[in-house]
């Protein structure tokens, strides 16, 4: 199955990417936008049948290696 | 260069050199700098792939700059789990010296051997130029060969140099001494316009408890030698070798 990790800055670090974006939208005539934050979206192809079992061994590997908990959060999900 | 050093001698240090252990990583790329700065201080400067599982008997190793693993997912996140780094992480707890120069500096934020992590530069640019530093700690073996408050002038090239902890996590940091190095201006003042990348409390090199593991996001290698700018980095190298 495949599961997505979405990694995203924790809310309280500051993203002067995301920042740059939503200065340049609102250059482009977006002016509605009034924040923007740019995350990565992981995309994990895995076997087994089990979705807790899943979820618990991907949660392990979003915290062993995918995230660096200082600065980010993530979030794990199955289909 | 081989496994038994560079070749160049040391001058008048007399019997064995100290070994010291320079890891390379798919991507790094100022290994060959910091083999020859070793080897410019006195010590005998030792390759040590990233696949090895041992330091070969070295006293003091370094991880150098460049861009391990092309930088992918973080910068240093995939290093910090290569093979070599269970040996780093042992010499570190026995006391050992272990330096981590700019991406090096990234792979111990990223094993957790120091505090604390990298965010991109506040400006969103690579920054490559000269900045000085001030020197807060000389008690440690590294920074031995500097004075307190001593200002450096050395070449910082990075993207992720933006030190980042929790605010109280930075201010208990900054209590315990752990801040080895801070940019400042040419007369050793800070103000944020001499902060080229952000980083909290204009934090440039970190150290830990014990002082024996040392990052700074700054390149001393790059000077070595005053035909190549300057020699403001051969007393941290210096300090290292005596340290082996």
């Amino acid at each position: 199955m495949q599961v997505e990790v979405r990694v995203q800055l924790k809310k309280e670090v500051l993203d002067p990417q995301g920042e740059a974006i939503r200065r340049v939208l609102a250059g482009l005539g977006f002016a509605e936008v009034t924040g923007v934050r740019v995350g990565k979206l992981i995309l994990l192809e895995v076997e087994g049948g089990d979705p807790a079992a899943i979820r618990a061994r991907i949660e392990e590997a979003g915290r062993e290696i995918l995230s660096n908990p200082v600065i980010e959060d993530f979030e794990v999900r199955l289909p | 260069m081989t496994e038994q050093g560079t070749g160049v001698r040391g001058q008048g240090t007399g019997g064995r050199r100290a070994r010291v252990a320079v890891v390379i990583f798919p991507g790094s790329n100022c290994d060959r700098d910091t083999l020859a700065g070793v080897e410019a201080v006195g010590g005998e400067a030792v390759p040590i792939w990233h696949e090895r599982s041992d330091l070969a008997g070295c006293g003091a190793v370094i991880l150098p700059g460049g861009f391990s693993y092309g930088d992918y997912l973080r910068a240093g996140a995939m290093a910090a789990h290569s093979k070599v780094m269970t040996a780093v992480r042992r010499h570190a707890e026995a006391g050992r010296p272990v330096l981590g120069i700019c991406n090096g500096f990234q792979i111990l934020l990223e094993v957790g051997l120091l505090p604390g992590a990298m965010l991109m530069n506040r400006t969103l640019r690579f920054i490559c130029r000269e900045v000085h530093l001030r020197v807060e700690r000389n008690d440690v073996a590294m920074l031995s060969h500097y004075a307190r408050g001593q200002v450096l002038g050395l070449p910082i090239a990075h993207k992720e140099g933006n030190w980042f902890a929790e605010p109280d996590v930075a201010d208990w940091l900054e209590s315990q001494g752990a801040v080895a190095l801070r940019y400042c201006s040419a007369d050793g003042e800070f103000d944020d316009d001499v902060n080229p990348n952000g980083a909290l409390h204009a934090i440039a090199g970190l150290v830990n408890r014990d002082g024996n593991v040392l990052g700074l996001m700054p390149h001393p290698e790059r000077r070595v030698d005053a035909l190549l700018g300057g020699v403001d980095g051969r007393g941290l190298l210096r300090g290292l070798v005596e340290a082996a």
